[in-house]
């Protein structure tokens, strides 16, 4: 470390001039020694300080002739500002070191694993996604939702629909019943969501275009059967909608439902006791792999019944079947989802294991939208 | 219903191949089901010889076979077990790599004790065509050694099944198929109708019908005597169409009957006259009346079923089945062969209430051809005749066929104004002249009468679909459906909106939604206030789901249970659904639930390098429930937390949230550890229900604007206050103190800290809170502050008996 100290400039120029040549490289040296900030800011005090080495250099000017005045003044000004220099230079050096040092210090493994969002391990559940599905399609053809309860009356989801008591076509329902009231009647486990169309047309006037989701039962299980299963249904009740419509609707559904732009459509005639003219449809589909491929291949796949709603029906909602006409038209949500994606088992639809939910089930935010894209 | 090609072709003269009639029958609603050619599975089978047979060394009941295949190459060596197993036996041949589909095995090269054995001679059994075990088939000497056995035996006829529809019992007969079919232009219907046979002498049994004033269960009854008749075992080509179709065969008599009821959709009954004492009456069953019916059971009747009795008591059940004591078998000489008709509803109920489906069940309750009652009666005795000999009597005919005839005002307009489908009324009546139907009139509107075999067509719309139907659907063109002219209202309620905004949220905070069973076990069901007799139902599939939900949770806790018993203990479930508290419409109402288990808290669960997650609680309930109000847009800021909870919930660790003291939004809390291990369940377990259809409906449209957005220049100032309270003192009480303190000043209050300990009391606590102060017209001064801090230290001693802590 350098010391101040008295100059001997004033008797000896000559001699004051290789001292301060000296004491600059002192000053310099130490400069380039200083490790750290507070290092350099001891050099800075020592050699700018009130009391430091040119400091007093500095005040020896005031002492000197005119002529020597005139020599060394600019020395030792010009040792000042080399000194500043040397400590500025010294100094960014010394605050970049150190700032990377920092930064080194602050060195993290930014491969740890984060924990997921909950927003990514939500699922939706696929008979859900299907609602909204169906009702992102159905409500750009104009239709709302209709709902209903599942405890049902007897007549709403028989004796209102057509069936005549007894009859055969009731024995396929394999009703759930609850027990009989005081009075005899009763109650059951709705079979389809078809009383939902009675109490629609019984509530609304025409022109009524609804579909009707919901959970419907039967007393059934096997791989493809459970007792408790979703079905969907649509009526379209007007003054002059025909098959013609019917045919024309189910095949835009078909469509924008399986995503595919052409799909073979096949209808039959079958029979329902709520219908006239009824029919069953099938649609196009490849069996040859694991999975039932919809709109290519030369196979048929049943998917839903429907017809034109039978004037009796029309009639038990007080309406007159000569004025109004309409048709309707029911499939299994369960079974359309199995297909469009791929799930073997009806069963496991109900089993709630997370494992199944997290392969089938759909991300918190994925709304499916027609302008968005029904799924991702 | 089944039958085979070459059946139709006795109702149906075609030309169409076997594709273009299966294509044709599923078009015009008969849908086909499945088409199989016995003589597919048979394909590989030859004809071949045996050569020699021998003993078998080292077993006495085999034999070692030397086989001709006929194809030029050796001899075969095949081991058999078959007793009629000979030299010089010609018989059926499988080799190594065939299909032996009556013991579901595919050959291979086998050793017997021994000895190789390079295929095996078949036994009827073993190739479907019959029961017959008892041997290998033996052909006889002169069949062609090498031939194809499958076109040799004829069995080269293709079962066709159909799925058929509950409204067409005229279809439940070969012929009424071929009439559809011939209508649909697939070749013309042979009417094969049968000729009445005079008979001799009267039929020495009458016939009583003893309804009184009930005479429809019964409108008519046809009876006949054929006398000397030898039973024995039915033709080859009847007994072969009867097994194609899965019937077997047992004797002339019998099969005649089965026969016909597939051939005409007619059911009969055949009678051993020598075990019938009297006569008939058919009446009512008497309560406590049984009888041992031909299936082998013995079924006991009560007053509302139809049966026919003799003097020796009952001998059959009316339209169903016959009784076993007066059936016929190979002894029979005398038989008395039965016709009769029967309401379809009464069938139908003692069918099902008897447990009994039988063939003639189920064309009965479909309803038969009234008009074919009769004729079908000739039909039977002229094969009876034909098949078994014998001399006829007359026919004792009770009752009457009932005049089904009705008349349809039938406008040619109705098939478009339905279908949308263009046809000329010429085109329309051909179809329903080609279906039977009876047209008359001219004019846009005609008369239709529908033939006595279509009970299922009533009106207009019926007319319609036969029309369509038999022209093709495919003719339909489609149509795009007119837009409505107005917006259309709202396609989702409201109520509707809500469960879809509860049910996206609940995934968002990491929640998965569950489907699960609408239906638990009475157990489950109790536990959770519900269990009453009103939602048991009558008829449960099994025991666990036996009454309708009153809650969502023990099926949501019972779902996390499984999936930890699966090793995935840390589940987050919810569902949206329904929960039963009567049976009413009012009584089914929509809830939001869910449940945690184990760490699967909203952050995320288990442990992580960053900090473990902690077992589930109370808390994580209850933001979940809030979440989902929000979601669904509850007012939550008016909502009240009350520490009462029913008691399936811990009673210290759950809650409520309610919209004034009585409306109940929400519940949270942990399962109580007496249901967690009543239910088998293990924890932790928190769970939460909102009740969705209790959120009350915004009044009014009114306006959508949010008002004029007016934020203050000025900074907001902070205070922080803590106050020593008694520990009943709930945090909420002091909040709500402190935030009332000064509405216009006091924008937040946050409870950041709770302490017991030192410095504090036994029974005692702190609370702190950070108090936000949003000035709005001047900054504040000290004093103003100081005047703020009096006020809330002020309200919340009022409220709490606290003090501020020193």
């Amino acid at each position: 470390m350098p010391r101040a100290r008295a100059c001997p400039c004033a008797a000896n120029p000559d001699g004051a001039m290789s001292e301060l040549e000296t004491l600059e490289s002192e000053i310099l040296a130490a400069i380039a020694a200083a490790s750290n900030e507070a290092e350099l800011e001891e050099v800075r005090v020592a050699a700018l300080g009130k009391k430091g080495s040119v400091s007093e250099q500095l005040k020896t000017l005031g002492k000197l002739s005119p002529e020597e005045r005139r020599e060394m003044g600019p020395a030792i000004n010009g040792l000042k500002a080399r000194v500043g220099e040397a400590l500025g230079a010294r100094r960014e050096v010394l605050q970049e070191a150190a700032l990377n040092a920092r930064l080194e210090a602050e060195r993290v493994d930014v491969t740890l694993p984060l924990r997921a969002a909950p927003s990514e391990t939500g699922r939706i559940h696929p008979v859900s996604q299907v609602i909204d599905e169906l009702t992102a399609i159905f409500a750009d053809m104009g239709f709302s939702i209709a709902e209903g309860p599942d405890v049902e009356t007897d007549h709403l989801n028989f004796t209102a629909l057509n069936f005549p008591e007894d009859h055969p076509a009731r024995d396929m329902h394999d009703t759930f019943f609850l027990h009989p009231k005081e009075d005899g009647e009763r109650m059951l486990l709705r079979t389809h969501t078809s009383p939902v169309q009675i109490r629609t047309m019984m509530s609304q006037k025409p022109p009524i275009r609804v579909i009707t989701p919901g959970r419907t039962y039967r007393c059934d299980s096997d791989q493809t059967h459970t007792p408790m299963f979703h079905q969907v249904e649509g009526l379209v009740i007007d003054k002059g909608s025909h098959i013609g419509h019917l045919k024309w609707i189910l095949e835009e559904f078909c469509k924008a439902f399986f995503e595919v732009d052409e799909i073979k459509m096949r209808f039959r005639p079958s029979f329902f006791p709520f219908t006239e003219p009824s029919m069953e449809v099938d649609i196009g589909c490849d069996r040859s792999g694991n999975e039932v491929k919809i709109g290519e291949g030369d196979d048929w796949l049943e998917i839903l019944g429907c017809g034109m709603v039978h004037p009796n029906v029309i009639r038990n909602c007080g309406l007159d079947p000569d004025e109004y006409q309409g048709f309707a038209w029911g499939m299994g949500i369960d079974r359309i989802a199995m297909l469009k994606y791929g799930m073997p088992d009806l069963r496991a639809f109900f089993d709630a294991d997370v494992r199944w939910i997290d392969h089938y089930g759909f991300r918190p935010l994925d709304l499916p939208t027609l302008f968005g894209g029904l799924s991702r | 219903m089944k039958f085979t090609l070459s059946w139709l072709k006795d109702h149906l003269e075609t030309d169409a191949g076997l594709d273009e009639i299966v294509e044709t029958l599923t078009r015009i609603g008969l849908e086909v089901e499945d088409v199989v050619n016995p003589a597919d599975k048979l394909k590989s089978f030859t004809i071949a010889r045996v050569v020699e047979a021998k003993q078998h060394p080292n077993a006495d009941r085999l034999k070692v076979l030397s086989v001709d295949a006929g194809d030029g190459g050796e001899l075969l060596q095949i081991v058999c077990g078959a007793p009629n197993a000979r030299t010089g036996l010609v018989g059926v041949l499988a080799r190594p790599g065939d299909y032996v589909p009556g013991i579901d095995v595919t050959l291979s090269v086998g050793k017997i004790r021994d000895v190789e054995s390079f295929g095996m001679m078949c036994s009827e059994r073993e190739l479907e065509l019959s029961d017959e075990h008892s041997g290998i088939i033996d052909l006889g000497e002169n069949a062609p050694v090498g031939a194809s056995f499958a076109a040799y035996a004829g069995i080269d006829d293709p079962v066709i099944e159909i799925g058929l529809t509950p409204n067409r019992p005229d279809c439940a007969g070969v012929a009424g198929i071929a009439r559809d079919l011939a209508a649909a232009g697939l070749g013309k219907f042979k009417e094969n109708r049968p000729q009445p046979i005079a008979g001799e002498g009267d039929c020495p049994v009458k016939v009583n019908l003893d309804f009184g004033d009930t005479p429809s269960l019964c409108p008519a009854f046809g009876l006949r005597l054929v006398r000397g008749i030898k039973n024995g075992p039915s033709p080859e080509w009847m007994q072969k169409r009867l097994i194609a179709i899965g019937l077997r065969p047992i004797n002339a008599l019998v099969d005649i009957t089965n026969y016909i009821t597939f051939d005409r959709g007619r059911p009969l009954h055949v009678f051993d006259a020598a075990k019938v004492k009297g006569d008939l009456t058919v009446r009512r069953g008497r309560a406590g009346e049984e009888l041992l019916a031909l299936d082998g059971k013995t079924y006991r009747f009560d007053d509302t079923m139809c049966v026919i009795a003799d003097e020796n008591g009952l001998e059959s059940i009316g339209g169903i089945m016959g009784g076993e004591v007066s059936g016929c078998t190979a002894e029979t000489t005398d038989v008395l062969i039965e016709s009769a008709l029967w309401d379809e509803t009464n069938i139908a109920r003692t069918g099902r209430a008897l447990g009994i489906n039988t063939d003639a069940r189920y064309r009965f309750e479909r309803g038969v051809d009234p008009q074919f009652c009769l004729p079908g009666l000739e039909l039977a005795t002229q094969m009876v005749m034909d098949l078994c000999g014998g001399t006829p009597s007359k026919t004792t005919f009770s009752g009457a066929i009932p005049d089904t005839d009705r008349v349809i005002d039938f406008p040619f307009a109705e098939v478009k104004r339905l279908s949308g489908l263009s046809l000329s009324d010429a085109e329309i009546k051909g179809v329903l002249g080609r279906l039977g139907f009876w047209v008359a009139g001219s004019g846009d509107t005609v008369k239709v009468s529908p033939p006595s075999w279509r009970p299922d067509v009533h009106g207009k719309a019926d007319l319609v679909e036969e029309v369509v139907r038999i022209v093709g659907l495919d003719k339909v063109v489609s149509t795009p459906l007119p837009r409505q002219s107005t917006v259309s209202d709202r396609v989702l309620t409201i109520a509707q909106t809500r469960r879809s905004q509860a049910r996206r949220t609940l995934a968002v905070r990491g929640m998965k939604e569950a489907v699960t069973w609408s239906f638990i076990s009475r157990q489950q069901a109790e536990a959770f206030g519900g269990g009453g007799r009103d939602l048991e139902l009558a008829n449960p599939i099994s025991a666990d789901m036996s009454d309708m939900r009153p809650s969502l949770v023990p099926g949501l806790a019972a779902a996390a249970q499984r999936n930890a018993d699966r090793g995935y203990p840390d589940v987050a479930l919810f569902e949206v659904g329904q929960v039963f508290a009567n049976d009413t419409p009012k009584g089914q109402s929509m809830v939001a639930a869910g449940v945690r288990r184990g760490t699967a808290a909203f952050t995320g669960s288990d442990r992580h390098w960053a900090g473990n997650a902690a077992p589930v609680g109370v808390f994580d309930a209850k933001a979940d429930a809030e979440a989902a109000l929000a979601a669904a847009g509850a007012p939550v800021d008016k909502l009240m937390v009350f520490a009462e909870a029913p008691d399936w919930l811990h009673p210290g660790r759950s809650g409520e949230l309610r919209l004034g003291p009585k409306t109940v939004l929400a519940r949270f809390g942990e399962l109580h550890p007496r249901v967690m291990r009543d239910l088998d369940i293990d924890g932790p377990v928190a769970v939460f229900e909102v009740f969705l259809d209790a959120i009350p409906v915004p009044k009014g449209k009114g306006g959508r604007s949010k008002g004029a957005f007016n934020a203050s220049d000025l900074m907001p100032v902070r205070r922080d206050f803590a106050f020593v309270v008694d520990e009943a003192v709930t945090a909420d009480k002091l909040i709500k103190a402190a935030r009332g303190a000064d509405k216009a000043l006091i924008v937040d209050v946050t409870l950041f800290d709770v302490y017991r300990g030192k410095g504090i009391e036994e029974g005692r606590k702190s609370l702190a809170i950070d108090v936000t102060l949003q000035p709005r017209d001047k900054t504040l001064t000290d004093e103003d502050i100081d005047a703020v801090a009096a006020k809330i230290r002020a309200a919340v001693e009022k409220a709490t008996g606290g003090t501020l802590r020193g």
